[in-house]
């Protein structure tokens, strides 16, 4: 086995891993930071974000609204005084992007551009057309390449951590080119391996969206946080997933069922007016618009294809230059993939899994509990999201924390010096030898692969029950047991996908145990978890909490509960069309009362 | 993948397999795959590793054009895999080979190393003109001054250029196309001031003078990045910089 000693050891380079490593190389040009990632930087999936990134920049907005709107599109249950970190970063963070190149779109004046999202109050999401993920991406890999002391290591998936003493001294990854392993020892290491939205069948998420980082932190007894919210995203391409940006509602676009009709307006999101409002009908958020599809799917209202039931994205009133000049992606999208030209027809969408708000239990430092781990992105849990995103607060999270773990993990790489060689890195390669080499019952893990992701999708989706999470635990608790017997039909050590591809089912499975455990036992609807077995409600009393799912190796995990950090914004009603409206105006009367207190 | 739409009709998929301990040289494999119009020569892989065979090897992620992980040769053209669909194709059999013009590594992976290697070398950051704090903000940058560099700002590196340029083929050490428009998305930007060390870069015999304007790196281009016109730019630039250092004070061409 290779062995190679740094300083910093980055698992994963999409954009928080990549703004952690400019970061950590900026702050500490002496330390030698080894970013490692299972795919060329340039593949990660931030590279398939669409709509756009948030930060506050027009002068009627305030950085208090992007609060109310991320904490109460949270469902309360965000830590506040990491919201408001977040949202008072954001904008620097953007700026920063522009200056090292990232292409935002302008005004005609030549100033930066913003457009309206989801659950926003105010238009403030910077976009670079409908490609903003892939611009960001490529401006951080790009920018990354000037700092020398960022030593990548490409193509090297991580099969384990090496922790001692208690606290972790590195990792041993696979090369996937040579099948051979390498220690990397380091003091401190940054997770951020995004999201884990391939363990469920129909998702807008790239192949390698496997959830590494979660199970690598889970398997070495860092809680997994609020595990059971998993956003669907409502305008998806029916069969594959492929995302339809919510950017198509920012400008404009509507959805109509089958009758025509903008039937958000039934769901407690209108009044439907023909110019999109913020907060308002396609303007609200995404759990709201997916659990709207599901009752429009039973109420019959929903277009067969042969894809499966939808909706329609209706963009035709945008006009083809507009189509064309914000949204390039997703027209050539609809027309290679589904021959649909929107400026012409509307565009069958029905909503997808895409986001896991949960992941990485962090503090506000990015620190997991466990000394010398950080996590920034998708797999952390720093606690913005709460109970549902809103959409472009996830490009913004992953620039600010990607940052500040960077930072973080340079503090603690110099007060802790070198991390400690062990022994333990030849025993995590004979452990992933001996899963090339089993013999076996002769079981393909492809086909449990398929089995999980159609079992979350029963057990875990918009609408969830008892007997089917429960049936979901027992199903995917089998599925561990038999991945244990499988048996790899390719025995090589050169580019063995299917090797590879089953260590990242056991990730996927031990991720899934944990999110499938945290729904069944949040007995209240709130956010992108929602009920139908008599907890319909939200139920403040007994869990305005987070759940903190425990890895318990072959046993199923225990699920716990820490406080949320309410610092000024109690619970309140969550609402949006016209009565959000109403609660946005008493809110702003007492806020205004209260001053004049003051 | 779609797996509520039926799968009625087959189709053939020869496939180039390699395995370097084992095979002396690639030998095409044949696979009988079960297909519906909506399916993508990337799921018809994927549904050969996941059913048929799990030894094949190939990369893949976003699904949707825009990772550029899945560049390959179909029926002897640079494609993408996820957006080259099998009704177009059929009922004739589908030839797919790793992209041409790179070592294989194992069955439809190529070397990418190489080709990261010329786009580090080509300086791909803004190197800034006039240096601003994040307090002073962003840089105005107007309409035009974003069209003169934008469409070169959206490769995404799928290499496909690469395969389709017979200058690459002929020499491995050429800059290339995608390399190419990289540089003139940063040469084009009104926020760079790092032109100069660009364009001294492309100046020698491996540089942008190897390109004899076949244009075919801009007809296969999947995102309409016109690497073709990027080349041409810097031709004329790299031609007027060298007259230009005869002027210069102390300076050798």
């Amino acid at each position: 086995m290779e062995h190679f000693d740094a300083d910093i050891l980055i698992l994963g380079a999409g954009g928080a891993g990549l703004r952690a490593a400019i970061a950590a190389a900026q702050s500490a040009p002496e330390l030698t930071i080894a970013l490692v990632s299972k795919v060329y930087p340039m593949r990660s999936h931030t590279v398939a974000a669409e709509g756009g990134s948030a930060g506050v920049v027009q002068s009627h907005d305030s950085l208090e609204d992007h609060f109310h709107d991320t904490v109460a599109g949270g469902d309360w249950l965000c830590e506040q005084d990491v919201v408001d970190y977040f949202v008072s970063r954001c904008a620097p963070e953007m700026v920063q992007l522009e200056h090292w190149g990232c292409p935002w779109s302008r005004k005609p004046d030549g100033h930066i551009n913003v457009r309206a999202f989801g659950g926003m109050k105010i238009e403030r999401t910077w976009f670079a057309a409908d490609r903003s993920g892939f611009h960001i991406l490529h401006t951080l890999f790009q920018t990354s390449i000037q700092f020398p002391s960022i030593r990548r290591f490409d193509e090297y998936f991580c099969v384990d951590l090496l922790t001692d003493d208690g606290r972790v001294q590195g990792a041993v990854m696979l090369s996937m080119s040579t099948g051979e392993f390498t220690a990397i020892h380091a003091p401190a290491i940054v997770i951020a391996t995004g999201g884990a939205g391939r363990v469920y069948s129909q998702n807008t998420n790239g192949g390698i969206v496997t959830g590494d980082g979660m199970a690598l932190a889970y398997r070495h007894g860092v809680p997994l946080r609020d595990m059971e919210f998993v956003q669907y995203h409502p305008t998806c391409m029916p069969g594959t997933g492929l995302l339809f940006t919510e950017a198509c509602r920012g400008e404009g676009a509507f959805l109509l069922n089958k009758h025509g009709d903008r039937y958000l307006r039934d769901y407690g999101l209108g009044p439907a007016e023909p110019q999109p409002r913020n907060k308002f009908m396609e303007l609200g958020p995404r759990d709201r618009l997916s659990q709207a599809f599901w009752h429009e799917e039973r109420k019959g209202n929903t277009v067969t294809t042969p894809q499966g039931e939808t909706v329609l994205l209706d963009l035709r009133h945008l006009g083809r230059a507009k189509i064309k000049e914000r949204l390039p992606l997703i027209s050539e999208m609809a027309e290679q993939f589904m021959g649909i030209d929107p400026a012409v027809a509307p565009i069958p969408v029905r909503p997808a899994v895409h986001y896991t708000m949960g992941g990485i239990l962090v503090d506000i430092n990015t620190a997991s509990p466990l000394a010398g781990l950080f996590a920034a992105g998708e797999c952390s849990s720093v606690g913005i999201h709460g109970a549902n995103r809103l959409g472009s607060n996830s490009l913004a999270e992953l620039s600010v924390f990607g940052r500040v773990a960077g930072e973080q993990a340079v503090a603690f790489a110099k007060a802790a010096g070198p991390a400690r060689r062990s022994t333990q890195a030849d025993a995590v390669e004979a452990k992933a030898l001996a899963l090339l080499h089993q013999k076996g019952e002769g079981e393909r893990h492809a086909a449990l692969r398929a089995e999980m992701a159609a079992s979350m999708e029963k057990g875990c989706g918009i609408y969830r029950l008892s007997p089917e999470m429960r049936e979901t635990c027992d199903t995917l608790a089998w599925l561990k047991r038999r991945l244990a017997n499988v048996t790899l039909e390719d025995k090589s050590r050169a580019w063995n996908t299917d090797w590879v591809t089953a260590m990242e089912l056991g990730f996927q499975l031990d991720v899934a145990l944990a999110m499938a455990h945290s729904a069944e036992a949040r007995t209240e609807s709130r956010g992108a978890h929602q009920r139908l077995d008599g907890f319909e409600q939200r139920d403040d009393a007994r869990f305005l909490r987070h759940s903190l799912a425990h890895y318990q190796g072959a046993a199923a995990p225990t699920i716990d509960y820490m406080p949320v950090k309410i610092t000024r914004s109690p619970p309140g009603q969550r609402a949006y069309g016209a009565l959000g409206e109403q609660e946005e105006a008493a809110r702003e009367q007492t806020a205004n009362q209260d001053t004049a207190h003051v | 993948m779609s797996d509520v739409m039926a799968r009625t009709k087959t189709i053939e998929l020869l496939v180039l397999r390699y395995r370097p301990l084992s095979d002396s040289e690639p030998v095409f494999a044949t696979y009988q795959v079960p297909y519906s119009d909506d399916m993508s020569v990337l799921q018809a892989l994927q549904s050969i590793k996941d059913t048929q065979d799990g030894t094949l090897s190939f990369r893949w992620s976003c699904r949707m054009a825009i990772c550029g992980s899945c560049g390959m040769m179909i029926n002897g053209d640079p494609s993408l895999a996820c957006n080259t669909f099998i009704r177009d194709l059929a009922p004739h059999p589908v030839t797919i080979e790793p992209l041409r013009n790179f070592p294989i590594e194992r069955d439809l992976v190529v070397t990418v190393g190489d080709f990261v290697k010329k786009i580090e070398s080509i300086y791909p950051y803004i190197i800034p003109k006039a240096p601003k704090s994040i307090e002073d903000g962003e840089y105005l940058q107007t309409p035009a001054q974003m069209a003169a560099y934008e469409s070169f700002s959206d490769c995404i590196n799928c290499m496909l250029c690469y395969a389709a340029c017979p200058q690459f083929g002929a020499n491995p050490d050429f800059i290339g196309p995608g390399a190419m428009a990289l540089l003139q998305r940063y040469n084009g930007d009104s926020r760079d001031g790092g032109q100069q060390a660009r364009l001294d870069r492309i100046a020698g015999e491996d540089g942008v003078w190897s390109c004899t304007a076949v244009g075919v790196c801009s007809e296969v281009c999947p995102k309409q990045v016109d690497p073709a016109n990027a080349i041409n730019q810097n031709k004329t630039k790299s031609a007027f910089d060298f007259f230009l250092r005869f002027l210069r004070p102390g300076a050798r061409p």
